[in-house]
């Protein structure tokens, strides 16, 4: 168990800086979750963190040791890859003691823990198969159980459950999150999967081109996105954004309409974006007075909810409702947009006015 | 190889393209293929028949295709067993009899049923009965008269060891360039295909100085150093070793193994399919190579088998028999390995495009 | 994979220095570690020769120490080319050179065009749906893996004047044939063997390249109503091509590099009817009396230029197959 702290950290690959002075601080015991779209340099963080990629600039510190220097071995802590990377030639218990081999750990010790570990994940009648003999969800216990044994300070998860298929993967979540619990360890975990951010962490990290968009719980997060680029990035259906102007005592949208917003004053020129979230939106009969006039133009049934899309004056908006609907497409409709769920953006992308709605709010 | 030759056989003469009856393109190829197999075969097997024949039968002209002796046959009366001859005898008829000694153009026989009375027969009008036999005395020569043993020996060591340190040299070599990020690696990588373009004949003059200046003339390291980094096996290897999953090489590297434990333990086994095609070839290679132990290797006592056959070419005109007997030993360790893994050779050269 | 237990005490013994040497450098720089036997080979047996063939080649005398050698300049290169009439051997001052220069080319002409046909053709055959087609290939393919001694030695006694050759021509009523010791049977031989010993290698190369093309291909041929005649020339030999080019170019490589079988087979002979450069290159420094090294580098970087010509060809004709 240990913190984790990473202070104005910049990774270059020859002049083509990929990591832009990033500062983090892990409390231990975490499970903290890197998220963002592929290519923003959650993996090359972690890798850093590893020891696997050197550091350019800035400080890395594990358990408030700076540890730039170390070779990824020694710095306590142990990694699951995506692939797993389990060793084809070796049998899963061969596999689990390799690390502890190098470490020169007595041989009763690295039974014993071995035994455990594979206890605990429920892969003992799997120790002298080798990994082409396993399934997808066996090889993934594995590789958890190689990092298990190591018992290390942090754990590192690259994307280890982007090969599952859909079931296993939701099994799979479970597990982890059970297995953190158990062992109390700080987790650091990578995913472009906003659900397993959502559902897994005690900390996201939203990260895009290199640089932290914002850290933070996830209902914090969702419900106090710090800028556009995090707002539309947690949540699906996505937020529904608006261009809007200022207007007396609140905003006109491109339709023409007015939303009364009762908050301060917001300038009079900058271009702003409204914000809103699929469920927060309402709908009303066509001939109600209050709301946006649109046409439905696509319906999409889940089941347990409805996804509408509505082409509005001000633009598409996608609405979320519990249960069934009767609507097909073309109908008319109104849509109400509740002032107190609207979160507003500046016109450089950063909140200027949070939704009235959240844990905090109620 | 006798399994395959078989099957191969009975597939020809029993099966069809299954559509039922053989076009006549079929019967074609067919005899394409028949005609291929005597003239690639023909000339081994005429050589290997031939190693069986004693000397005397090795010149005879016409041969036979098959090795034959001539029939002794134990006379009572006589301490050696005689060889026996068919003879028409004055009377017309065609005797077996047994030849006790030549005496000009006579010979005094023997009827092995009679052995009572001597029978003088004139030499033109015998003929000597002969039966199939394997004349082994050109294999046991070898050994006895030839030092055989010492070049099989000197042939085995160059190959196995130079197959080993070569295997060695350039998997750790192809491992640098395949999962390394160091400065200068295109420019190494570059460097060693080049030396593709230099083929071992163009240096030979400086080779052999620099083999004489190292002091490994007439040694086996001679042999075997200048040959033990190949571009083609650093090329090849690498290729391997670039589909290895660096994730793997990382998880090592997380599991405190130091650079030569991941080469080791965890490269070295992974590339095994690409070792073996390797070996096979560095075999081949060593096994069969000529230049090169023909201008390092002076003294016989260091010579391999393909020098040792060159030079008794020279040597043993007249004794075909040894020659003959000794080219069939030197081909039959490569016949062996092509022979379990044919399927495995082909495919290596088809896709490598090495040889 | 187990490793057998002296093996792995083997790797602790190694590993620990290994180990210690990679904490001092750093396990980047550990590259270097890995690559060095490998490179100091190659420096001492290929990268210094190709220096040194140029410093024999500019030096004169009998000695075997450059140091020792006095510069010469382009005089071996100038003694090799100095002819009257190029088309004419015995007006050079090297006519041995000449002759095995023009022996090679008539060589490899031969050799390589009847070696591609046959190899075609076989490669043809073993394409079909035919049955035992890896016993076959297998058949065709052996005689690569005999050694250029054996492979001389086996015709040697196949040929010889009381060989089983001569005997099937007096069985047909002819007359025995010194097939060795006539300059034009001996030079046809030596190009037959050259084939025999090697053909397999280029029809494994050509059959990959055959079964690399795509049986739609073929399939939608058959829906147009192609005749099999033009299914050969339409769309087998042109999808062909790439794989044919760089055949041809590598057969030219090692065809002019052949050496060993045929030093074997006739060394040479009968006088230097089957006489090529590789040979001479041996004989000048390693077999005459006196062994001109200069000379023999001289010829060899003559060699190597050509090679180098044959080499951008191939690399020309590999990208081309590249690209498809």
């Amino acid at each position: 168990m240990a913190t984790l702290e990473l202070e104005r950290l910049v990774k270059r690959y020859g002049t083509v800086e990929v990591i832009h002075g990033v500062d983090l601080a892990v409390p231990s015991g975490a499970f903290c979750v890197f998220v963002g779209p592929s290519g923003c340099g959650k993996s090359t963080l972690l890798r850093m963190i590893a020891g696997l990629e050197t550091v350019s600039a800035g400080e890395i510190r594990i358990a408030g040791r700076r540890v730039n220097e170390l070779p990824a071995a020694r710095r306590g802590l142990a990694m699951v890859f995506q692939s797993y990377a389990l060793y084809p030639h070796m049998t899963v218990r061969q596999n689990l003691a390799f690390g502890l081999e190098n470490l020169g750990t007595p041989r009763a010790e690295i039974a014993r823990r071995v035994a455990e570990a594979a206890r605990m994940l429920r892969i003992e009648e799997l120790l002298d198969r080798r990994p082409k003999a396993l399934s997808g969800g066996q090889r993934q216990r594995v590789a958890i159980g190689r990092a298990v044994v190591r018992e290390p300070a942090i754990f590192l998860f690259d994307e280890p459950l982007s090969n599952l298929d859909a079931e296993l993967r939701v099994q799979m979540r479970i597990e982890l999150k059970a297995l953190h619990e158990r062992l109390g360890n700080t987790m650091i975990y990578v995913t472009h999967d906003q659900v397993e951010a959502m559902t897994m962490a005690d900390l996201i990290v939203v990260l895009s081109k290199g640089r932290i968009e914002q850290a933070g719980p996830p209902l914090e997060l969702y419900h106090r996105p710090a800028n556009l680029f995090v707002a539309g990035f947690l949540g699906s259906p996505k937020m529904n954004f608006l261009p809007v102007r200022p207007a007396e005592g609140g905003v006109r949208l491109a339709s023409g309409d007015r939303l009364a917003m009762p908050e301060p004053a917001l300038g009079t020129e900058a271009e702003l974006t409204l914000g809103v979230r699929p469920e927060h939106l309402a709908l009303a009969p066509a001939e109600a007075g209050a709301g946006l006039a649109g046409r439905v133009r696509l319906v999409e049934h889940l089941g347990a909810e409805v996804h509408l899309h509505v082409e509005t004056g001000a633009g598409t908006l996608t609405l979320r409702t519990p249960g069934e609907w009767a609507a097909a497409a073309g109908d008319r409709v109104r849509v109400v947009i509740p002032p107190e769920a609207c979160h507003l953006f500046g016109p450089d992308g950063r909140v200027v006015r949070s939704a009235c709605r959240g844990p905090q709010r109620g | 190889m006798a399994s395959l030759a078989t099957s191969g056989v009975l597939d020809l003469v029993t099966r069809t393209r299954g559509k039922g009856r053989l076009h006549w393109t079929d019967w074609l190829a067919y005899g394409y293929l028949l005609l291929g197999l005597f003239l690639m075969f023909g000339p081994v097997v005429w050589v290997v028949l031939s190693s069986f024949k004693s000397e005397a039968q090795l010149l005879e002209f016409p041969p036979t295709a098959l090795p034959y002796g001539q029939v002794s046959v134990a006379v009572p009366g006589y301490p050696e067993p005689l060889p026996l001859f068919r003879v028409r005898m004055p009377d017309g008829s065609l005797r077996e009899v047994a030849q006790i000694r030549r005496i000009g153009i006579q010979a005094q026989m023997v009827d092995p049923a009679a052995p009572e009375t001597i029978l003088r027969v004139d030499i033109a009008g015998r003929e000597p009965v002969r039966a199939l036999s394997l004349a082994t005395e050109n294999y046991t020569a070898l050994f006895e008269r030839f030092d055989f043993l010492r070049y099989l020996w000197n042939s085995v060591f160059i190959t196995v060891t130079a197959t080993l340190i070569m295997l060695l040299v350039n998997s750790m070599a192809a491992f640098a360039l395949a999962k390394y990020d160091f400065r200068g690696r295109d420019l190494v990588f570059v460097l060693t295909i080049a030396t593709l373009l230099i083929p071992p004949t163009v240096v030979l003059v400086p080779v052999f100085l620099v083999v004489a200046k190292l002091g490994l003339l007439d040694t086996p390291w001679g042999v075997i150093w200048p040959g033990a980094a190949t571009p083609t096996g650093v090329f090849l290897l690498r290729q391997y070793m670039l589909t290895i999953p660096d994730e793997l090489i990382d998880a090592a590297r997380m599991d405190n193994a130091s650079e030569w434990k991941i080469y080791w333990r965890i490269v070295l086994p992974l590339a095994a399919p690409a070792l073996a095609v390797l070996a096979i070839f560095a075999v081949m290679w060593r096994w069969n190579d000529f230049l090169l132990p023909l201008i390092v290797l002076s003294r016989s006592e260091q010579f391999t088998l393909q020098l040792a056959l060159n030079s008794f070419k020279g040597e043993m005109h007249t004794q075909w028999g040894n020659l003959l007997a000794m080219t069939v030993l030197t081909l039959l360790p490569i016949t062996l390995v092509f022979g379990f893994l044919q399927r495995y050779i082909t495919t290596g050269i088809a896709t490598t495009g090495i040889k | 994979m187990r490793l057998a237990a002296p093996l792995h005490r083997l790797l602790e013994l190694v590993d620990r220095p290994m180990a210690a040497l990679q904490r001092r450098i750093g396990p980047q720089r550990f590259a270097w570690i890995f690559l060095l036997p490998n490179l100091v080979i190659f420096a001492v047996f290929t990268y210094l020769p190709i220096v040194l063939n140029f410093v024999y080649a500019t030096t004169g005398g009998l000695a075997v120490l450059p140091s020792e050698r006095p510069f010469v300049g382009l005089e071996n290169f100038a003694s090799l080319l100095d002819c009257r009439d190029y088309l004419d051997p015995s007006s050079c001052s090297k006519d041995l050179f000449w002759r095995s220069l023009f022996n090679t080319g008539r060589f490899v002409v031969l050799q390589v065009g009847f070696m591609i046909l046959f190899s075609l053709i076989t490669a043809l055959v073993l394409n079909r749906e035919i049955r035992g087609r890896g016993f076959f290939r297998g058949v065709f393919f052996y005689p690569v893996l005999l050694s250029p001694v054996v492979v001389a030695l086996i015709w040697k006694w196949i040929l010889q004047r009381e060989g089983v050759l001569n005997a099937w021509l007096v069985a047909f009523g002819g007359e025995p044939v010194q097939w060795l010791l006539d300059a034009g049977w001996s030079f046809f031989w030596v190009v037959f063997v050259s084939i025999w010993a090697h053909m397999g290698f280029y029809m494994l190369i050509l059959l990959a390249g055959l079964q690399a093309i795509p049986k739609d291909v073929y399939e939608a041929a058959e829906m147009d109503a192609a005749s099999p005649w033009r299914m050969l020339t339409r769309i087998t030999l042109p999808l062909l091509m790439p794989t044919m080019l760089v055949v041809v170019v590598l057969a030219l490589i090692k065809g002019v590099q052949t050496f060993d079988e045929i030093y074997v087979l006739t060394g040479g002979g009968p006088g230097s009817a089957t006489m090529l450069v590789v040979q001479y290159i041996y004989e000048t420094g390693f077999a005459a009396q006196p062994r001109l090294y200069g000379l023999a580098a001289a010829a060899s970087l003559l060699l190597a230029a050509l090679l180098m010509i044959l080499t951008l060809l191939q690399l020309r004709a590999n990208r081309k197959s590249y690209r498809g």
